[in-house]
């Protein structure tokens, strides 16, 4: 049986030896490659990683067991990556997933292009087929750095385990610097278990590697100039604001000049809800008032933004028409690529913020209040009230209850839309949501990496039933780790988005949006040992959230909510802001 | 507009296919591409030839220089340069066309470097125009096969 074994293990691998075997079993007691790529996240900070083993990740996990590193085990390699993207978003470090070669690494591929649109700090590890396979459509194997090539920041696939230090080091820096985003580390089985001889470099050595920290002093006060003069400024606020940090300096600088602001989905928290000055979301579903202010305004003061077509319906050319626009961007590449900038500013938004908050003057702009406030009282962001479960209704619930420090995580669709209009989002990094690529099952997952991120923390998922099942086996996860997380399900029973775009503008002739068969949700989180609680009436909310809060473990809270409700204020795909439906009260 | 752009990135293996990636990706047309090791080993230069308006190719180069594995990127049709193509081009002779054949080739300075009992290989440098026209006349008598390297460029040293 023996020789027949080995004829297998040849005829699948013509270079296997049984002193391969041997080899792997001393090299444990070798300074490997997997004990150097340990060492080196351990130096980079990492306390830790959400990954899945394999066959070829074997050398690695056994070394884990050595390390200081806690590895957490979700139920999906999708979810590993949107773990570690929400806690890399929560927290502010870089995040850090790991999967096996093949199906691992391919799985993986959805979060990494979620965390390259939204521009999120991740360093992502797969395992890899041993080198001398590579190319031979071995077992598990995938070019997983050719198919991730449009959707990281930059790719290694390690052929030396000498280079293991050095590749470590640059992948946490380019990742953390400039704009942030994505970076794959592609780790064959044979380069892990490789003897390792060369130690960290001391720098960074990336001659082709520049990013720009302040801004040109010039253009700064170009800048200040526009605003000092400007009748109808607006700022527009992104996830750049939030990312560099700079939500004290804008609130500075709208405070100090009485600027109006406007987020995108990605700016929620740069300015708190509740400040004065904040006309709301911009964009398809964000407020009449805001996309009016941006529609009428004179100057646009861009900041951290990249102006999807979310924002801007896709018609750059009827976008903020009557407007100078200062576009303030950390990466060159996003000035100009849409709506032309007449101030760009190349730079890091707070250290931007920084140099202009002193050298402007308050512009005269009582007038343009008082037309924005007519605008407010005119399109006020509301609901029916109509004696039903209203989602709005439980998001305000919500915010009131769950107090500014609690984090909310959503998925993708009617409900995101609704906690971005009615959840307060007080503080920056407290709002996580998959906003550039919109990948329904983000949520759950990212609830998990987040509560890891603040382990102290009160986390809400505000999910849908079609996202919710997209992700559902991450219940077990929660369970596995003791998370609290409070899971706000608005069970309508379709895909609630898709519904409301055929009732709109396909003449209600719905197709695929019915979720017949969905599970008793309470039953299945159960199932798992999550506590679960079904809620059909208004006066119930508040109790169950109290009740959801108040148990120490994770607890769904199941939300029967109509399937007709929808998503408005909207200004269609294509259209300008005076085509908005749903504005006027 | 066409645009030649001279991009010198790291030499390594996949460096193409995240330039051309790029360039698909992105949808720019890349109208010939050639590429080859410097005097240092550890570098290439890539002569791109694209087509696009003034904001295309500020894009272009933006978004190439993002690239870790891009060093410089240059956009040479700002500059006075020297640029060369080579063909190498089979056609069909006949006893009556040799002649004539060969004092075109003479003309368009190119040189003969293979012979066949029908057919001639003409090896011919120059810009794109020369050799446009240069295959034009070619034409008449029948083209066989032809390659081209696709334009390499260089800029003019200050006089």
């Amino acid at each position: 049986m023996g020789n027949l074994k080995q004829d297998l293990l040849v005829a699948r691998d013509p270079e296997f030896t049984w002193e391969d075997e041997e080899s792997l079993a001393t090299c444990k007691s070798k300074y490997n490659g997997a004990k150097a790529l340990l060492d080196m996240l351990e130096k980079e900070g990492v306390e830790l990683i959400f990954g899945y083993p394999g066959g070829v990740l074997l050398t690695l996990y056994d070394a884990l067991l050595d390390s200081s590193i806690k590895h957490i085990l979700p139920r999906h390699e999708q979810s590993a990556v949107h773990a570690a993207d929400a806690y890399a978003r929560v927290s502010g470090k870089v995040g850090v997933c790991l999967a096996t070669s093949g199906p691992g690494a391919a799985n993986m591929v959805t979060g990494i292009a979620n965390a390259y649109m939204d521009s999120v700090p991740l360093v992502v590890l797969t395992g890899q087929v041993p080198t001398h396979l590579l190319g031979t459509d071995s077992f598990q194997e995938v070019d997983i750095t050719g198919m991730t090539l449009p959707i990281t920041k930059h790719s290694y696939l390690v052929k030396d385990a000498n280079d293991i230090p050095r590749i470590v080091k640059e992948a946490f820096y380019l990742a953390s610097t400039g704009r942030p985003g994505p970076v794959l580390i592609d780790l064959p089985k044979d380069v892990m278990a490789a003897e390792v001889t060369s130690s960290c470099p001391e720098k960074v050595h990336l001659p082709s590697y520049k990013y720009f920290s302040k801004g040109n002093a010039g253009q700064i006060i170009e800048a200040a100039k526009a605003i000092s003069q400007s009748k109808k400024p607006v700022v527009y606020a992104g996830g750049g604001v939030i990312t560099s940090a700079a939500g004290p300096s804008l609130r500075q600088l709208i405070e100090k000049l009485n600027l109006p602001v406007v987020t995108t989905l990605m700016g929620i928290g740069s300015i708190p809800s509740s400040h004065p000055n904040l006309l709301g979301m911009v964009g398809m579903h964000g407020t009449v008032t805001a996309n009016l202010a941006v529609n009428d305004c004179d100057l646009l003061i861009a900041i951290g933004v990249r102006f999807d077509d979310r924002v801007t319906s896709g018609l750059k050319h009827r976008f903020a028409t009557k407007a100078k626009v200062i576009h303030i961007d950390i990466d060159p590449a996003e000035i100009g690529k849409v709506v032309r900038a007449n101030i760009p500013i190349v730079g890091d938004a707070r250290l931007v913020l920084e140099d202009l908050l002193p050298k402007v003057q308050v512009p005269e702009t009582s007038a343009w209040w008082n037309q924005l406030r007519a605008w407010q009282r005119k399109y006020p962001l509301r609901y029916e009230q109509n004696g039903h479960l209203n989602p709005q209704m439980i998001l305000e619930a919500l915010g009131q209850i769950g107090g500014e420090h609690a984090i909310v995580t959503t998925d993708v669709g009617q409900h995101q839309m609704w906690a971005a209009q009615f959840y307060p989002v007080k503080v920056p990094r407290h709002f996580i949501t998959s906003a550039g690529l919109g990948t329904m099952g983000f949520g759950f997952p990212a609830a998990i990496g987040a509560q890891f991120a603040k382990p102290d923390s009160l986390v809400f998922l505000v999910t849908g039933d079609g996202s919710f099942q997209m992700s559902i086996q991450e219940l077990a996860t929660t369970v596995q780790y003791n998370l609290p997380i409070k899971i706000i399900l608005m069970n309508n029973g379709v895909l609630g988005m898709v519904r409301q775009l055929q009732k709109m503008f396909y003449n209600e002739r719905f197709n695929q949006i019915q979720l017949h068969a969905n599970p008793n949700f309470v039953k299945v989180a159960e199932a798992y040992g999550v506590k679960g609680l079904r809620v059909d009436k208004p006066e119930e909310v508040e109790p169950a959230l109290i009740t959801a809060i108040d148990y120490p473990g994770p607890f769904l809270l199941d939300f029967t909510i109509s399937p007709d409700e929808v998503v408005l204020p909207m200004v269609p795909s294509g259209k300008v802001i005076t085509e908005v439906l749903g504005g006027e009260d | 507009m066409r645009h030649t752009l001279a991009v010198l990135v790291e030499n390594n293996p996949g460096v193409l296919a995240r330039i051309s990636g790029l360039f698909s990706r992105r949808a720019y047309n890349i109208h010939s591409l050639a590429v080859c090791q410097t005097e240092n080993p550890s570098l290439s230069i890539m002569t791109i030839v694209v087509e696009g308006d003034s904001q295309v190719i500020e894009q272009v180069t933006k978004q190439l220089h993002k690239l870790v594995v891009v060093h410089k990127v240059t956009n040479l049709s700002n500059e006075a340069v020297v640029d060369r193509e080579l063909a190498l081009i089979r056609v069909k002779v006949k006893q009556e066309t040799r002649l004539e054949i060969l004092q075109t080739v003479d003309i368009f300075r190119g040189r003969v470097v293979d012979l066949g009992r029908n057919s001639l290989t003409i090896e011919l440098t120059g810009d794109e125009d020369k050799i446009d026209a240069f295959v034009r006349t070619m034409k008449t008598y029948g083209i066989l096969e032809l390659v081209r390297t696709g334009k390499i460029a260089i800029a003019r040293s200050e006089s």
